[in-house]
């Protein structure tokens, strides 16, 4: 076989160490692990965490987090337990992605592809997350404190019970809640300033199901086409109260004062937003 | 408003009024409403403007006495304003709509398997009868190394390199992506019972796969598209691999939706979407814009399966496929699969399937010789869709480069389906491409996975003895060796990409 030995390293992969060099990184003590990824790759890490809830591990502190990916994707096989991670610094691209029910606290920042086509569990962010947050998102629930990236709950799910729920604190670019087929987004716009705008265009393009509730200013440019404007009901205020609640006790807010002001419901004008284009 | 449709009647049903017993079963048969009786007068009466021309009529009637055949009335012939075209704008005058359809590109593209001869032994080196000596035509799809150590100890050879997932496969064909909501339950069951039967792999395409047929996981290649339907933890570890879906060969470049028509309560629970809404596949996946990207959701369903499972990733064939390819395995995909011109599919716009992509035959050739030219091609498998019809195809495309074919039409055809192209009206008689409990109980998984499995074992007895007639007793020996292959009625250019000689030239 014709190769040009060395010249292609896997782009991630090329020196992942085996996990018996790794172990110094860990600090065990009965069910809590403390792992310093200060000198880990991404792999090594997971490879790590995933070692350590062979061991037992139910609980993870993860200090010196710079960017390390998919933090908890890895938890999701041959594992009914449900663990909670704390992470110290700034978690990395699709936090969460594919998450099978485990709990996540970042103390701090949190990169593209947070909650990723996420199954169950539950993420909290003390800080930002950049774009394509909760893509895809099945299940579980995720509070961000402050602003959010572009296309965030883009395509979103949910089937009867199985309802996701996304809390962010701040604001949210373009193509927010884009091709919506399901699930419920609450947008709570803190940090805007008096009679300032949410940043988002487009918002609830293509969507086709599922609910998005926004506080704080939206002009009607903003929207999507494929969304109608209504004022939120009974069922709809006693989802954002238990989310806001939640969000609240998260971050330390009043959950009072959030819940005085007014929000308004986003809803599909159609289930079959492009079903017209076509010629039979 | 009421419009008078301008529309010719594609087919006509011709009823011999004398074998007709008026038994009704045509008029039962037909979603379509073709068919119909009158019990006024006593007599079936057809309607020509519903036929689709599938001959489910015809093969269920009792006496024989249905023909259905295309139209001949016509417009004044014209080569530039066929008949089709006609149509298709008057269509569109009455719509304002894209014109939809289904399957493959029914085109006169040039289809180069037909200009492709393979080689046989003669004298020099004999050939060999595949029904008194083994022939391998196990694959294995996934990432080779580039090179292997071994630890030899008198009789005992371990290999000592690492070695990525693999899977093994017993015959260089698998079933392509056809999603549960595009075709049937019972398609669906019968594409899986099939492989895991004859020992091949089966592709879910992007509508998950419900809980009770994931027994069938180990023979599936499991989707992740843009719409990321059913995209659960135990979907993706149930699996045999993963495959990304980039793009299809009968639509490169946009989205899919699945008519609302299809998207039952079955549908809406394991896609998680409402009942009846068109089921949108976004034409990009939202968190790919780039080579880095793809190559964070390779990793991404790496973490997810605990890097068990070899991933796939899929693009349609393009004009700049080579380059792409390379991207993709440097992101680190394990199997590349190209879909190409003549790819089928249950809707796309007409225009887009009919007039964009590359023949594969040409994306193989050039994606083939791109990874070896940059020492890349152990890295990835090669898995090829888009136009097979029979197993001489299959060879071809593996003397071409391929590792493998993905075989969609011929397994619908196997199963009943008759190429009517309506795929997307969710009607099919025949109980294929139809979510209607109606018509989908008219097929049986019990039989019509006997039918796929009859087709694998023909085609891969088929492909020994092409083999053998090559003096070749193992598929790998075959695999990318163009010296098997010569071009008939080829342009100096077709067979540079191709890298194939003419006939004649040794």
């Amino acid at each position: 076989m014709v190769s040009t030995s060395g010249a292609i390293k896997d782009m991630f992969l090329g020196e992942v160490r085996k996990i018996d060099e790794l172990f110094r990184f860990i600090k065990i003590d009965g069910e809590l692990a403390e792992i310093d990824a200060t000198e880990l790759k991404h792999k090594e890490l997971n490879d790590l965490m995933r070692e350590c809830i062979f061991k037992g591990a139910e609980k993870f502190v993860l200090k010196n987090v710079y960017g390390h990916r998919y933090i908890g994707t890895r938890l999701n096989i041959s594992n009914p337990k449900r663990v909670q991670i704390d992470i110290y610094g700034t978690a990395g691209n699709d936090l969460g992605a594919f998450l099978n029910g485990h709990k996540i606290v970042v103390h701090g920042n949190a990169q593209d592809g947070v909650g990723n086509t996420m199954d169950d569990g539950e993420i909290i962010i003390e800080g930002r997350a950049g774009d394509v947050v909760a893509m895809s998102m099945r299940g579980g629930k995720i509070f961000i404190r402050d602003n959010v990236g572009y296309r965030t709950a883009i395509h979103m799910k949910e089937f009867e019970n199985k309802v996701p729920v996304l809390v962010v604190g701040g604001t949210a670019q373009d193509f927010f809640g884009e091709y919506m087929a399901g699930g419920r987004v609450i947008l709570l716009g803190l940090n805007l300033k008096e009679n300032e705008a949410h940043k988002a265009h487009y918002i609830g393009t293509g969507m086709h199901g599922g609910i998005i509730y926004i506080r704080g200013k939206v002009e009607d440019y903003q929207l999507g086409r494929e969304v109608g404007v209504l004022e939120p009901e009974k069922e709809d205020w006693k989802l954002i109260e238990e989310n806001v609640r939640r969000f609240s006790d998260c971050f330390g807010f009043n959950s009072d004062d959030i819940l005085s002001d007014k929000f308004i419901k986003l809803i599909p004008v159609s289930r079959r937003p492009y079903g017209k284009i076509y010629a039979y | 408003m009421f419009m008078m449709s301008y529309q010719l009647p594609e087919f006509v049903i011709e009823r011999r009024e004398d074998k007709c017993i008026k038994c009704r079963v045509c008029e039962r048969q037909c979603a379509f409403e073709g068919h119909e009786y009158d019990e006024e007068f006593d007599r079936m009466f057809s309607y020509e403007d519903k036929c689709v021309g599938c001959q489910r009529c015809v093969v269920f009637c009792p006496t024989n006495a249905l023909i259905i055949k295309p139209h001949p009335g016509d417009y004044r012939p014209n080569a530039n304003w066929t008949r089709e075209k006609l149509q298709d704008l008057k269509k569109q005058a009455e719509t304002g709509g894209v014109i939809l359809t289904g399957s493959g590109n029914d085109k006169g593209y040039r289809i180069y398997w037909d200009h492709l001869v393979l080689n046989a032994s003669q004298v020099t080196n004999p050939s060999i009868d595949p029904l008194r000596e083994p022939m391998e035509l196990r694959t294995f799809l996934g990432r080779k190394p580039d090179s292997l150590q071994l630890e030899i100890d008198g009789d005992d050879v371990q290999i000592t390199t690492e070695l990525t997932p693999n899977v093994a496969i017993e015959t260089p064909i698998v079933f392509t992506a056809m999603s549960y909501g595009a075709i049937s339950y019972q398609a669906f069951k019968s594409l899986a019972m099939a492989a895991s039967e004859f020992g091949t792999l089966f592709n879910t395409g992007e509508g998950g796969l419900p809980t009770e047929l994931r027994k069938y996981g180990k023979n599936a290649i499991v989707q992740c598209a843009s719409g990321r339907f059913g995209v659960d933890p135990e979907y993706l570890n149930c699996s045999a691999a993963v495959e990304i879906k980039i793009g299809q060969g009968a639509k490169p470049g946009i989205g899919g939706h699945l008519p609302g028509e299809k998207v039952s309560v079955w549908i809406s629970e394991t896609r998680m979407i409402p009942e009846g809404t068109d089921a949108l596949s976004p034409a990009p996946q939202h968190d790919i814009y780039s080579i880095e990207d793809l190559s964070m959701l390779i990793y991404a369903l790496k973490e997810a399966t605990n890097y068990e499972k070899p991933v796939s990733v899929k693009i349609a064939a393009v004009h700049n496929a080579p380059a792409i390819a390379s991207g993709m395995v440097r992101a680190g995909a394990d199997i590349i699969a190209l879909d190409g011109l003549r790819g089928g599919t249950g809707a796309a716009p007409k225009i887009i399937r009919d007039n964009v992509g590359i023949p594969i035959e040409m994306a193989l050739a050039s994606v083939d010789r791109r990874l070896r030219e940059e020492g890349i091609r152990n890295k990835a498998s090669i898995l090829v869709a888009g136009g097979f019809r029979n197993s001489g195809d299959v060879l071809k495309a593996i003397a071409l480069g391929a590792d493998a074919v993905y075989i969609g039409s011929p397994a619908l055809i196997a199963m009943g389906c008759t190429m009517c192209q309506k795929c997307y009206t969710g009607k099919c008689n025949w109980g294929i491409c139809t979510q209607d409990p109606y018509l989908t109980k008219r097929l049986n998984p019990e039989i019509a996975s006997q039918r796929l499995v009859n087709l694998l074992r023909g085609w891969s007895h088929e492909i020994k003895e092409m083999l053998g007639g090559m003096g070749i007793n193992a598929i790998e020996s075959v695999r990318g060796n163009r010296d098997h292959l010569r071009g008939v009625g080829l342009e100096d250019w077709e067979l540079d990409v191709l890298g194939v000689k003419g006939a004649g030239e040794v």
